[in-house]
């Protein structure tokens, strides 16, 4: 527990340092949300099949 | 440096001045318009793609508004409005606002493009150019027609919403970027009348300032005029309906009759009522904005059940 009195600037730091923090977290939450939904919801198309192609094995 | 010097110098800043900086009333606007234009679009998005696209127009749109308070700090300063803005007030530096603009620009062109496609992210790099470069450093201070062409920066969102969901332009969203092009100059030009002080003081060359009040009357009622064909044209396109049809009749019958008051208004019967016209015309074309947006909104939740449309 601290006897000193907080000083207001200290206060505006940590309310800017967690707004940026959450900010962060909010940023890593939506690369991860539109990774898994790219990854799942948009199938790379197939490769060409051998067949496909005419090459011989 | 010690705490203490940093303060005397209120050089620190709290993280509501950055949210400040970003404009977010300009940005509710934006986020509004572009997810308008993402849904009515004919291809069904994602959601999670849909509501990342938005966040990262609406950063792209606030970083803008960033760059803009970095560049006109001396202009903002002498004018009431705009005097309490981090900036001019000392809250930020200027070389943070270009920091902070400059970073988020980035972020939400790149993000956009993985979130969504290269076009759309492409059409918002142009949009912050637009906003940042041709309007705040070119036009603003050097013709009164800044406010018609820089309209146009703000005109984008909905065609960039239209972009993310279909990757190209097509008739609609090109006439939802008419609706807000068209709307600008009536709408600032209405307010500019009754911050008359503000403009003057700030040696921004509004068109009240550089060629008078009167014929900045004229040009609200000649734009307002101009505007009506547009909003009622998009009833007829396949975003249009019976329902966006009325809307748009009743608001642009209302919007041409203030703008046809503020015409027949001269100075001295506009300051013996404190402008009162001007004003509700003003807000007036908030509400005729937002109603547009929402009237195609309802006719795209209309069509899903299979009704509206024509």
């Amino acid at each position: 527990m601290s006897f000193q009195p907080e000083h207001e600037l200290h206060k505006r730091r940590f309310g800017r340092n967690l707004g940026i923090g959450l900010s962060l977290v909010a940023f890593v939450v939506i690369v991860f949300g539109m990774t898994i939904v790219k990854v799942s919801y948009e199938p790379l198309p197939n490769p060409p099949t051998i067949a496909a192609t005419g090459a011989k094995p | 440096m010690s705490d203490i010097r940093v303060y005397e110098q209120g050089g620190e800043a709290g993280f509501g001045d950055y949210v400040q900086l970003l404009k977010p009333r300009v940005m509710s606007l934006v986020v509004f318009t572009a997810l308008v234009g993402l849904l009515v679009a004919p291809v069904h998005v994602h959601p999670v793609l849909a509501f990342s696209s938005i966040l990262f127009i609406a950063l792209g749109g606030g970083a803008s508004g960033a760059l803009n308070m970095w560049w006109d700090a001396d202009i903002d300063a002498k004018m009431r409005r705009t005097a309490g803005r981090p900036v001019p007030a000392g809250r930020v530096t200027a070389d943070e606002a270009l920091a902070v603009g400059l970073g988020l620009s980035g972020i939400a062109v790149v993000m956009l493009a993985l979130a969504a496609n290269a076009f759309a992210a492409a059409l918002l790099a142009f949009t912050i150019f637009f906003y940042a470069v041709v309007y705040t450093m070119w036009l603003k201070r050097s013709t009164p027609q800044n406010i018609v062409i820089g309209g146009a920066a703000g005109a984008f969102p909905p065609m960039i919403g239209w972009a993310v969901a279909t990757g190209g332009i097509s008739v609609e969203s090109v006439l939802m970027f008419a609706l807000i092009f068209m709307w600008t100059p009536p709408h600032f030009w209405s307010l500019a009348l009754f911050m008359k002080d503000d403009y003057s003081n700030a040696g921004v060359p509004m068109l009240t300032v550089t060629h008078g009040r009167k014929a900045t009357r004229a040009h609200i009622l000649v734009y307002t005029l101009l505007l009506v064909p547009v909003a009622i044209g998009m009833a007829f396109t396949s975003i249009g309906g019976p329902v966006y049809l009325a809307t748009s009749v009743v608001l642009n019958a209302g919007f041409l009759r203030g703008a046809w008051k503020i015409w027949r208004r001269d100075e001295a019967v506009a300051e013996a009522d404190k402008y009162a016209v001007e004003k509700r015309v003003f807000r007036f074309s908030l509400l005729y904005l937002f109603l547009h947006f929402g009237a195609l909104l309802a006719q795209a939740v209309l069509r899903l059940y299979g009704l509206g449309g024509w």
